[in-house]
């Protein structure tokens, strides 16, 4: 038979359609598709092998254990990754995000895993602190947190906050300190956040506290954390897993997490990744 | 300029062997879109060659919105939106959801359309660019429109063709780069990843741009090789 | 079709154009002129190997990675940082600048050297025997065929790097994709929002190809059946 054009062309339309079918179609999973960053770490981080450690990982391997479920970890970017979860991309994100009024809106979420609040961190040559350092602010009562936040607009104004996209602390950030003269600059990913603090194009990064320990101890002594730490509100109070409006996996993950926290070894979790236990009692 | 080099080979800290896989999968991608490219540009520059007044304005529609709109947002639709239209055809051919479409599919599903216009542009220069006295004088010796085609269009067309082919698969490649934007773990994300997680940035993106000049130098010399053995038997005529 | 969202978004997306607009015209002249710097380095045997060099090094790799290496890369070194270039390539405008002019010149001198050598070497002898000087035969006959030659590769350049600007988001620049990106974070209605960015891409890329045709026609009226 000869190869006209025509039917070169079909055959290879066909064949890309059959080799296409069922990596476009995908039925119902009978794993558990989890979706994280590999960027964040001690939550979760890409080692040089290209697996994924970390916090979270270790925390889904438990769970799967004690609730008898498979499970898949798939790296994403953090950008685009609620709207996956929502476009059923996947079926669960645990990729420290927290639970927040306006999140919940959209998708649900697991009980917390992890509690505990953000704050700034600066570059101790630069000589910049900001007032307040060690005090906790709970934004939930708006009043009795509008000095604290009037201080560290006051001290940040002019100058230049990195944070993530999309974060409890870029919400933050937008909503009560840009408005005061604070320049807020978004960047895609936390690890670029911090490399421009360390350039010295941002004057500070905004950030879960859990999230700048690891920084601090990779750049022991050269950053360090100063002004309050914020939390509740619209910052939400704490972690959870993330899943789609309306599945089912909720109660499956909370039975797991209860159990956990009650055999206590989600602090002890917490102790070996984070060197404290910020988690919850359940 | 200290580089701890290490961080590139292959020990327990070395991200060597990712930095491969990340290549070869550039490499997978770039195919599977170049070639998606290759049939839907053939079958755009036949609609505007040959088609009828609706057909062409289809063809020409299609080249229009993808080479004006940025690489960039029609990943973004791809991978954002395909879910629905793929949802669509799904439901409608029995399957149960939930549906998804991967990184790997949109990316190469958008890249392989825009390329796909711009190589129809490639194919349409390279029929037009046919002597028609060769045409003519097939058709006048009584040969079929098969045979017309295999052994007087295409060999010439070819000679034109392949050096812009060659073009459009480089862009091919660098397109590749954007998918990274989806998660997908090609070169660019993979050097990103290893970047920020080790804080090394110009060692890292310096290695992405090695691994993609490595596979674009090969490219080229592939292509010329094909050039020139299109090339066989042609005058290069003096005019 | 929820057209108050629509037009909301589309107005907002609107406030990015100028910045868009701002870095696709900058890096076509800074490419354009470094394009005829490299061209005239070709003169010469190392000149010839220099920018040879940095065309396969700028065509042959990633306009996204040279964004990176510029914005990240060069910033890691403490001497960039307290070098005196370092209040601009501070700014993310003009480290995205820079990568996009650099990236430009590349194609554009590939383009000028099609069109140069296009012209025909008896225009240049007829020229040089009537007495004009070098840069008079350049001003007057090799460049205007030269330019007249390349102007279609040249307004695919001009599109390409329309489109190319996008990339600039990637580094917190919020031109009308950067504007895009992050509505959708806010929103999470990713089609609609981009689906309006790619039109407002897609209007300027066919104003562009509009005025290059518009530009060709004039030029050279006599390809086009106009009677002079």
């Amino acid at each position: 038979m000869t190869v006209t054009r025509r039917t070169f062309v079909s055959t290879l339309a066909a064949g890309t359609g059959l080799l296409a079918a069922p990596g476009l179609l995908r039925a119902q999973p009978r794993t558990i598709r989890f979706a994280t960053e590999g960027a964040f770490p001690p939550f979760n981080q890409t080692a040089p092998s290209g697996a994924i450690t970390g916090f979270e990982p270790e925390l889904v391997q438990a769970l799967a254990d004690r609730q008898g479920f498979e499970f898949e970890i798939i790296a994403q970017a953090w950008d685009g990754m609620i709207q996956g979860l929502i476009d059923g991309k996947y079926d669960a994100v645990v990729d420290a995000i927290s639970v927040t009024p306006a999140r919940q809106e959209v998708i649900d979420f697991s009980l917390p895993y992890t509690t505990g609040g953000s704050a700034f961190v600066t570059v101790n040559e630069t000589g910049l602190t900001l007032p307040e350092t060690g005090t906790k602010v709970d934004l939930a009562d708006e009043a009795g947190a509008k000095p604290a936040i009037d201080a560290v607009a006051a001290a940040l104004k002019g100058k230049t906050v990195a944070v993530q996209v999309s974060t409890i602390q870029s919400g933050f950030l937008d909503t009560y300190l840009a408005p005061q003269g604070v320049t807020v600059r978004a960047y895609q990913t936390g690890p670029e956040a911090y490399q421009d603090l360390l350039n010295g194009r941002a004057d500070a990064v905004m950030a879960s506290v859990t999230n700048l320990s690891a920084f601090l101890k990779k750049n022991e002594g050269k950053v360090a954390i100063s002004g309050p730490t914020f939390g509740g509100g619209l910052m939400g109070n704490g972690a959870a897993i993330a899943i789609a409006k309306g599945s089912d996996l909720a109660a499956m993950f909370n039975e797991g997490l209860k159990a956990m926290s009650d055999d206590g070894s989600l602090s002890e979790l917490s102790a070996k990744w984070f060197g404290i236990d910020v988690t919850p009692k359940l | 300029m200290e580089f701890d080099w290490a961080l590139l080979g292959f020990g327990p800290e070395g991200w060597g062997m990712v930095l491969i896989r990340a290549g070869g999968m550039t490499l997978v991608v770039s195919i599977c879109a170049f070639l998606l490219g290759l049939v839907l540009g053939t079958l755009c520059a036949w609609a505007r060659i040959a088609g009828s007044r609706w057909v062409q304005r289809l063809a020409i529609g299609y080249t229009v919105v993808l080479r004006g709109v940025p690489d960039l947002l029609v990943i973004y639709l791809f991978y954002f939106g395909g879910r629905q239209v793929v949802a669509a055809v799904g439901t409608a051919l029995g399957f149960e959801g939930p549906f998804d479409i991967s990184g790997f599919v949109a990316g190469v599903l958008a890249i392989g359309l825009i390329s796909g216009a711009a190589q129809s542009e490639v194919l349409r220069g390279a029929y037009y660019a046919v002597p028609t006295g060769t045409i003519e004088a097939g058709r006048v010796v009584g040969m079929g429109r098969l045979m017309l085609f295999r052994r007087v269009i295409a060999p010439q067309a070819l000679t034109t063709a392949i050096p812009a082919m060659g073009n459009q698969w480089q862009s091919v490649i660098k397109e590749t780069a954007l998918i990274s934007v989806t998660g997908l773990v090609e070169t660019m994300r993979q050097v990103s990843i290893a970047a920020g997680s080790t804080q090394e940035h110009f060692l890292f993106y310096l290695a992405g741009a090695l691994i993609f000049l490595i596979i674009t130098s090969l490219s080229d010399i592939v292509f010329r090789l094909a050039e020139r053995r299109s090339l066989r038997g042609h005058q290069q005529g003096h005019a | 079709m929820d057209t108050e969202f629509l037009s909301g978004i589309f107005l907002k997306l609107l406030t990015g154009l100028p910045l868009t607009l701002n870095l696709t015209a900058l890096s076509l002249l800074f490419g354009g002129l470094l394009a005829l710097v490299l061209n005239l380095m070709r003169a010469s045997r190392v000149g010839n190997a220099l920018a040879s060099t940095y065309v396969f090094v700028f065509r042959g790799t990633p306009l996204l990675i040279q964004i990176f290496m510029i914005y990240y890369g060069l910033a890691s070194f403490d001497a960039v940082r307290s070098g005196f270039l370092w209040p601009f390539l501070r700014e993310p405008y003009w480290c995205g600048l820079l990568a996009l002019a650099l990236n430009d010149a590349a194609y554009t001198s590939e383009i000028l050297r099609g069109g140069l050598r296009a012209v025909p070497q008896g225009a240049v002898e007829a020229g040089r025997v009537s007495g004009m000087g070098r840069t008079l035969v350049l001003r007057r006959i090799v460049l205007p065929l030269a330019i007249r030659q390349a102007l279609p590769a040249y307004s695919n350049e001009v599109i390409s790097m329309l489109k190319a600007t996008a990339l600039v988001s990637t580094i917190t620049l919020l031109d009308v994709t950067g504007l895009a990106r992050a509505e959708v974070s806010a929103t999470y209605r990713a089609v609609e929002i981009f689906l309006c960015a790619a039109v407002i891409y897609l209007a300027l890329s066919l104003l562009v190809t509009r005025g290059a045709g518009w530009l060709e026609r004039r030029l050279s009226p006599y390809k086009f059946g106009v009677s002079a």
